[in-house]
């Protein structure tokens, strides 16, 4: 069992993501999981007032199974095949964190002070969430994909435009962890 | 019925992105620190998985499953939106440690606060919808 309940080797993980996107191409869609944020969206009928969310999302369907499907997945990983060695972040990860005041990981996923349910207590954390999935919402329909639609998908067929959104990402994420995070915690 | 391999391959998809630690706010920090290769590795290798995937599809002319030509449609051409798009996507990710595929299968999960960033995200999607128009792309 350990090797299903330990850390997966990046190798592994890498190679089983690009098939998720091989079988998706195989089953003649693709990979992008950010565009059932906009089939969400027109499914409550907005699209009525606002032209962008006029799509056929019904043809997306087969995507928000994917996201069901994953939902699930998510549920039996965590609850069936977790291990308290998991989540063994660099040891000076963790005194970076410290100094934040963010809780070391100690085999979870996410850290207490974001994403515990007391944590919500708290006005700024709710703020904070929201920002955050805001940012990400609005920027991967901006850049019109995310980390499947442009890193993995994008970059593994050459498209020049995907290699401008994911130098963003990178830009984007070195400023919020190096010089914004540490002005809010 | 036909949906059941979507469902599966999510499935697999959820268990992969979980147990490579993908979905951890705590690997996105690690990666924006340097302090890993552990995702870099992952990126790479899934991309390089990819190319070779793509590559064979192409020079062999495999079809889909239903013998249809395979066509992956490029993206369009655009500078703003990339960049700053880009951006602006790299900052909530590294804030909050999720992309879209992770704030579902977290949610799946059982993790409640991860609602909040969903509901963020379905607000940050709508908001662009309304202003596209008046946005550089």
């Amino acid at each position: 069992m350990e090797i299903f309940t330990g850390t997966w080797h990046w190798a592994i993980s890498g190679f089983l993501i690009g098939m998720v996107m091989l079988l998706l191409i195989y089953f003649g869609k693709g990979f992008g999981m950010s565009s059932n944020l906009r089939s969400l969206c027109a499914m409550t009928g907005v699209g009525k007032k606002v032209s962008f969310f006029q799509w056929d999302w019904k043809s997306q369907q087969w995507n928000l199974v994917v996201v069901l499907g994953a939902m699930v997945g998510g549920y039996l990983a965590v609850h069936f095949l977790s291990a308290p060695d998991n989540v063994a972040i660099n040891p000076n990860t963790i005194l970076k964190l410290q100094k934040l005041g963010i809780d070391a990981p100690n085999g979870k996923l996410l850290p207490h002070t974001l994403f515990d349910i007391s944590a919500l207590q708290q006005p700024k954390i709710i703020a904070f969430l929201l920002i955050g999935g805001f940012l990400i919402g609005f920027g991967s329909r901006y850049a019109g994909g995310c980390t499947s639609g442009h890193a993995i998908t994008g970059l593994s067929t050459f498209q020049g435009q995907s290699l401008k959104a994911v130098i963003g990402f990178f830009i984007g994420g070195l400023l919020m962890t190096h010089f914004i995070l540490p002005l809010l915690f | 019925m036909k949906y059941i391999k979507f469902f599966l391959v999510g499935l697999f998809f959820g268990i992969v992105l979980t147990k490579a630690e993908a979905v951890s706010w705590y690997r996105i920090y690690e990666m924006f620190q340097f302090d890993s290769f552990h995702m870099y590795g992952i990126i790479m290798v899934a991309i390089a998985t990819g190319v070779m995937g793509v590559q064979w599809i192409k020079r062999k002319k495999i079809t889909d499953y239903q013998g249809q030509p395979i066509s992956i449609p490029d993206k369009e051409k655009g500078t703003f939106r990339y960049w700053i798009g880009g951006l602006l996507f790299g900052l909530g990710w590294a804030m909050v440690g999720a992309c879209p595929g992770p704030i579902f299968i977290l949610m799946g999960a059982g993790f409640m606060a991860v609602g909040v960033l969903f509901i963020g995200a379905l607000l940050g999607t709508f908001i662009y919808g309304c202003i596209k128009d008046y946005l550089p792309h």
